[in-house]
């Protein structure tokens, strides 16, 4: 059900876009100001996000320690699984945030004959990693469309990008990248059954809307051939705060940009926030070295005890009978 | 034991597909065995812990307060606020599934909502209804459910299905650390008055005796010269600690487990042997007589006022530093908890082992050295005299506890030791140990009797995997730094593999211990001969 309702969702989107330009001619609502509310939401709702994390303490140094302690110093210590200092966290955190440490770690585990068995288990990550990795180029590669003139880095990137030197124009693998390591996230919370049984419409939603993108823009760029200068006009006019319409926009433009507006406005909402989270995440960016230097609580109180006065006087005779000190007689 | 337990062939036959039902839909069945008895009213009052009364789980009415929904949401706001980890496990989850089958009570149960995510989920869904714009406006299909008394019920079913062993947070890509959620979501639970007879008894026991079992101190100290009549049959060697005694060096806090119950009690007879053999200048507790905390598992208020003891204890004293034994959820809250709540530890000093002059630089703020780090030092420094074969009748693997592992990092000091004792030591699966060990299935309060086949679900991953060293080395010892693994791997090993025994590391210490003036030795700890020199040259 959620994933019917997601689809229908993102297909319902599409033909608001389409009818939108097309029928009701509302080029400046889909073109400047729904791409502007979408961009207020997202920078406010993610620092809104961000805030509210950061508003909760962190009582306690709760590391997941993944590795041999700092100890004896004849004792290998694992620097990077196991960080005793900001050096280590920053590694940790490096290895976490761009190739996906901990995932690459997934095991599958399976009964065989009344065994427990474990394989490796790596696609998750593969797709996962693709998936983020070929997003993040796109993005970058549409700052081509967003700036003028376009600085050699992006060109650098784009030749990287487009080293098949397929076609006219040329074809760029992280596009490829991007549409196959979705439809395989998308594949696998329907193929995998446990998967299955816990996705919720949020979990659904995301990968269609983000596969509409990506059809959309392959479609612009190799197919349904849009006006670019004009396209990049449009934009500019974004970018500069001054919006205006030029004419010879296609249609399908318009629905790209509503998607990515939807998919924007959307994420602070959602789970695509933890794009922002994983970086607070106490079990990882946290080094293990409670017992080197002591971590503070903010609101550490003082909790009623059982001292060592109420159990000498419960116990005082039973522990002078039994041969042991007492600070009363 | 009230409830029967199937067979391991029985138990074995697990199916990972989940129903056809959805999860939200398909409410919450109290299957016999899995669940453990409510906590009687007398255990609460000791401690001040809100509503006691008498109740069962099983039961219909659990005669919770009136306004039980806003105590429950009221307290969840409040955790919101003051713990990171807990707002943000509960935003950033994507359902990845990658945490499915790493809990070991999923891999031994099937049940899909013994999955790491699925357990979450139970109160995120809560969370989403109360407190986030859209689970409020679209309520199912956002995920989110009302808080009703079914939802409690079910909440309640399965954060006591979790042994806080934090497996599935070493494989979460956002680092979700389900003990984090089950914690807090016990803790709200006892706002109500839900916790369990077997966690609330030794809580209300250790607030006024010092210790989980209730010892009271001529009893703590007649149950140690017990084992040191032992000690003076098996050597020849005459041992007199010291309890409560002002002016020592270090105080020593270990699990009360190990004072009471086989085979903890060997491991306990190891260390009194090693103090003496090195002439170490410490005392014994009757008060701080528990390094454990149930109130771990109650509250972390609660865990604050149980483990208040242990600095108290050491600055009445006038001690140096601590020495703690072999234990893991201990081990966990000093080394990641005790200095946060109760220090800074400046009354002690920056520990140094008074044998090797070794500065325990690691531990300069808490000043608590954990017993593997200090005996694995010893060895290194040729200061003990050893004679491993003592242990050759033992084929030995090693079972990494999950506090100890993944709240800590303990892996090397133990088997340094290990291999400096025995002449058999095996390691199991990759997968298996370390940071991804798998827990007893007894942790975190979970080790009573009346859920037993829970217990023996949970382990069945470690069990399989000594199973696996057992048939391919003939292991027939199961060593370890816990006094719940201890307590809770006997009856494992009994179900699932048979003729393996459990043993804590300094139990094999004290075996291969060559003590001064000593007699010579014919027998183990646990009075079994040992394999003469001709047959091991045979």
């Amino acid at each position: 059900m959620g994933a019917l309702l997601s689809l229908s969702t993102a297909l319902i989107l599409v033909l608001i876009a389409f009818a939108g330009v097309k029928e009701a001619n509302l080029h400046f609502l889909f073109g400047a100001i729904i791409p502007y509310i979408a961009i207020i939401t997202f920078i406010i709702g993610v620092i809104y996000r961000i805030l509210k994390w950061a508003s909760s303490p962190v009582p306690f140094r709760i590391p997941t320690t993944c590795g041999q302690q700092k100890s004896l110093p004849w004792i290998k210590h694992s620097k990077i699984e196991n960080p005793s200092g900001t050096l280590g966290v920053i590694v940790r955190m490096a290895l976490e945030v761009l190739l996906f440490r901990s995932l690459f770690r997934n095991l599958k585990t399976e009964l065989r004959e009344g065994k427990v068995v474990y394989g490796s288990e790596k696609w998750l990550w593969l797709a996962g990693l693709a998936f983020h990795w070929s997003f993040l180029i796109i993005l970058l590669r549409h700052f081509r469309l967003f700036v003028d003139p376009v600085p050699a880095s992006l060109h650098l990137l784009e030749s990287f990008d487009g080293f098949l030197q397929i076609g006219m124009p040329r074809l760029f693998i992280t596009g490829i990248i991007l549409l196959a390591s979705v439809s395989y996230l998308l594949f696998r919370r329907f193929y995998i059954p446990q998967v299955r049984y816990i996705s919720l419409a949020n979990d659904y939603f995301p990968l269609f809307l983000i596969l509409g993108i990506g059809i959309t823009g392959v479609l612009m760029r190799y197919f349904i051939k849009v006006d670019v200068v004009n396209t990049k006009h449009l934009i500019m006019g974004i970018f500069t705060l001054k919006p205006e319409i030029p004419e010879g926009v296609g249609g399908i433009f318009y629905i790209h940009i509503f998607l990515v507006s939807v998919l924007f406005a959307y994420f602070p909402f959602s789970k695509l926030v933890h794009m922002a989270g994983v970086f607070m995440s106490p079990t990882r960016n946290l080094s293990n070295n409670s017992r080197m230097k002591r971590h503070i609580n903010p609101w550490n109180y003082p909790v009623k005890a059982h001292t060592y006065e109420d159990y000498e006087n419960e116990f005082r005779e039973k522990m002078k009978k039994a041969g042991l000190p007492v600070e009363k007689e | 034991m009230s409830n029967k337990v199937p067979t391991p062939d029985e138990l074995s036959k697990i199916d990972y597909k989940p129903p056809k039902r959805k999860w939200m839909d398909t409410p919450v069945e109290f299957k016999p065995g899995t669940w453990c008895y409510g906590s009687r009213p007398k255990y609460l009052e000791a401690v001040g812990m809100p509503n006691p009364r008498d109740w069962k789980p099983s039961d219909e009415d659990w005669k919770l307060p009136e306004n039980w929904k806003e105590i429950f949401l009221e307290g969840m706001e409040e955790r919101l606020r003051k713990y990171r980890s807990f707002r943000l496990f509960m935003d950033i989850c994507v359902r990845c599934g990658a945490c499915a089958d790493k809990c070991h009570f999923f891999i031994g149960s099937g049940d899909p909502k013994n999955m790491p995510v699925l357990r979450a989920e139970l109160l995120r869904s809560v969370y989403r209804k109360y407190f986030t714009t859209s689970g409020k406006l679209l309520g199912k299909v956002a995920g989110a459910r009302e808080l009703t008394v079914d939802v409690l019920k079910e909440i309640w079913y399965y954060m006591y299905q979790c042994s806080e062993c934090r497996r599935c947070s070493v494989f979460c890509p956002y680092g979700i650390d389900t003990a984090e959620i089950t914690l807090i979501g016990r803790e709200l639970l006892n706002l109500l008055g839900l916790n369990t007879d077997w966690i609330a008894g030794p809580v209300a026991n250790c607030y006024r005796t010092g210790n989980h079992l209730g010892i009271e101190p001529h009893t703590f100290k007649n149950s140690l010269e017990f084992f040191l009549s032992d000690i003076e049959d098996i050597t020849g060697i005459k041992i007199e600690p010291s309890f409560n005694r002002k002016g020592a060096e270090i105080l020593f806090v270990t699990p009360s487990g190990d004072t009471f119950a086989d085979p903890g009690t060997y491991t306990c007879m190891g260390y009194l042997m090693l103090f003496h053999e090195l002439g170490l200048d410490y005392t014994w507790s009757t008060y701080a007589s528990e390094g454990g905390n149930f109130g771990f598992f109650t509250s972390n208020e609660m865990a604050k006022r149980l483990h208040y003891k242990i600095f108290a204890e050491a600055k009445r004293l006038g001690v140096k530093w601590i020495l703690g034994g072999e234990c893991g959820h201990m081990w966990r809250l000093l080394n990641q908890y005790l200095d946060t709540w109760h220090g800074p530890a400046d009354f002690l000093e920056e520990p140094v082992s008074p044998i090797t002059g070794t500065k325990f630089e690691n531990t300069k703020s808490s000043r608590l050295v954990h017993i593997a780090e200090f005996t694995a030092d010893l060895i290194k420094h040729g200061k003990l005299n050893l004679d491993p074969s003592r242990n050759d009748h033992l084929k030995v693997t090693f079972h990494d506890s999950c506090n100890t592992s993944r709240g800590m990092g303990i892996f090397e000091e133990p088997r340094y030791i290990i291999k400096n004792v025995c002449n058999h030591f095996y390691e199991m699966p990759e997968d298996t140990i370390r940071e991804k060990t798998f827990c007893c299935g007894s942790g975190s309060g979970l080790n009573a009797g009346e859920n037993m086949e829970l217990r023996m679900r949970g382990g069945f991953p470690r069990a399989n995997a000594v199973r696996f060293v057992k048939e391919k080395h003939g292991v027939n010892m199961l060593a370890n730094i816990c006094a719940i693994d201890r307590a809770a791997l006997p009856p494992l090993m009994d179900y699932w593999v048979t003729d393996v025994r459990v043993t804590g590391v300094h139990e094999l210490v004290g075996n291969a211990l060559v003590m001064k003036g000593e007699k010579e030795r014919t027998v183990d700890l646990r009075n079994e001969p040992l394999t003469s020199k001709e047959s091991k040259e045979e």
